[in-house]
């Protein structure tokens, strides 16, 4: 017994620079899991709090980019409720019948108050919470193309895995056929992405748009993500595809935040499969 | 006694927020951000008693981790840098305990404090980039991304440190 005081007091610095750096691995590890709550996180109303008053100042300098995008999003929907104007023309008895009208998605919307694109984990914070509807797993999208996935919310802020995060595989397919594949990032260029698991009867070609694909339940189909930049092929199947976004991943400021309202049943239909 | 405690106080405040708030947006050549809250490691009264120190290393590391969702990457490498800093003191300015009290990092000759910081500066990257790309398939770019960020930060810190004895 008097031995072991006597090694804890020759060594207490030790042990004490021991335990410490055993909490900070742990959680760094847990960090770096996939899907896991995160401790540490800048969901918290310091750092929130912090990072929105930064940002305040910021907009500013980025009012007429954020003018410019707005403009660009409005004439695209404008453009489409033009084009559906035309289509229900041709059904002249059509009636909507509201008994089957569902509505899979809702839109709301958030401020990027935080951006890293600079590390291999990168994570983004938004200045709505709880409070504002924010759950875990929800689509982070802006006009452009996908951001990310919600990660740590708390009452006022929330975190996003940002699509530059190891971590990060969100399910996209070709806009001109149904062939799909995973969008991962390789922590080069923060604009370039890479899809893999695409098979090589998807006859593909530079230049061609990359838009979300329906298997997600996070992600509705047919987002914008990007067009392809450059691709390779070896023994038969593709060895890279350089997928570059639409989106500036360095200049992202309004963004929408997508709640799947079928997501739960979606769930507990897979859960059910699951157990067979 | 009370005014030193305060000073460390308001030191460890003010390089977190200069941290969190300007230097972590730096992004010199796109990537590289300045470490400069290990100035807190190198400035920190020397003592025997080292526990406070590494407790407030870690939670300056922690911190910082809180503002840039980095899990424990910087506590980690702050601790280990806060835990070797005696020793590498010992050992590169020949200093023995005793001289602890009045020892003033200001005070010392130029080109063995540049050693002293340049040697825990790489250290502290380096175990950032490692524990944050976490692969061996990264070694290039964890040992290029270190190398580059300590250089940056080794220059702040050594003009911080003669701002720091100017004033005095």
């Amino acid at each position: 017994m008097q031995q072991l005081v006597n090694f804890i007091t020759k060594y207490k610095y030790f042990l004490f620079f021991l335990l410490l750096e055993i909490i900070a691995l742990s959680l760094t590890i847990q960090n770096h899991s996939y899907h896991k709550s995160k401790f540490v996180n800048s969901a918290n109303f310091v750092s929130g709090g912090i990072y929105n008053r930064i940002n305040k100042f910021r907009e500013f300098t980025k009012l007429r980019t954020y003018n410019d995008q707005l403009l660009e999003e409005n004439t695209r929907l404008k453009n489409i409720i033009a084009q559906q104007r035309i289509d229900t023309t041709d059904q002249v008895f059509g009636v909507t019948d509201t008994t089957k009208f569902n509505q899979r998605y809702l839109f709301t919307r958030a401020k990027i108050i935080d951006n890293q694109y600079h590390k291999r984990y990168n994570y983004l914070t938004i200045d709505k919470g709880s409070k504002n509807g924010i759950l875990f797993d929800q689509a982070v999208v802006n006009s452009k193309g996908i951001i990310g996935i919600t990660q740590s919310v708390s009452k006022n802020f929330a975190t996003v895995q940002s699509i530059l995060n190891e971590n990060s595989r969100i399910n996209v397919s070709l806009s001109n056929s149904l062939h799909f594949g995973s969008l991962e990032w390789d922590g080069k260029d923060y604009n370039v992405l890479q899809l893999v698991d695409l098979p090589i009867q998807a006859n593909i070609k530079i230049g061609d748009s990359i838009i979300t694909g329906g298997r997600s339940i996070i992600f509705p189909a047919g987002i914008p993500v990007g067009t392809i930049e450059d691709f390779g092929v070896e023994n038969n199947s593709y060895s890279f595809i350089n997928v570059r976004l639409f989106n500036d991943m360095s200049a992202i400021g309004p963004v929408n935040v997508i709640v799947s309202l079928f997501k739960e049943e979606i769930n507990t239909l897979e859960e059910a499969r699951n157990e067979y | 006694m009370n005014t030193n405690i305060l000073q460390n106080i308001l030191l460890f405040i003010g390089l977190l927020l200069l941290q969190v708030i300007i230097l972590n947006r730096v992004l010199f050549l796109g990537y590289i951000n300045p470490f400069l809250y290990l100035l807190f490691v190198i400035i920190y009264p020397y003592r025997k008693d080292r526990g406070i120190l590494l407790l407030l290393c870690f939670l300056l590391g922690l911190f910082i981790d809180f503002f840039l969702n980095s899990g424990g990457i910087n506590a980690a490498a702050t601790l280990f840098v806060a835990y070797l800093r005696l020793p590498l003191l010992k050992w590169v300015l020949g200093k023995s305990e005793i001289d602890f009290p009045v020892f003033d990092i200001t005070k010392q000759p130029f080109l063995k404090v540049l050693t002293y910081v340049s040697i825990l500066t790489f250290m502290h990257s380096l175990i950032i980039f490692s524990l944050e790309y976490f692969k061996f398939s990264y070694l290039g770019t964890i040992l290029s991304r270190t190398f580059l960020t300590s250089i940056f930060t080794v220059i702040l810190i050594m003009f911080s440190l003669v701002l720091l004895t100017k004033r005095k």
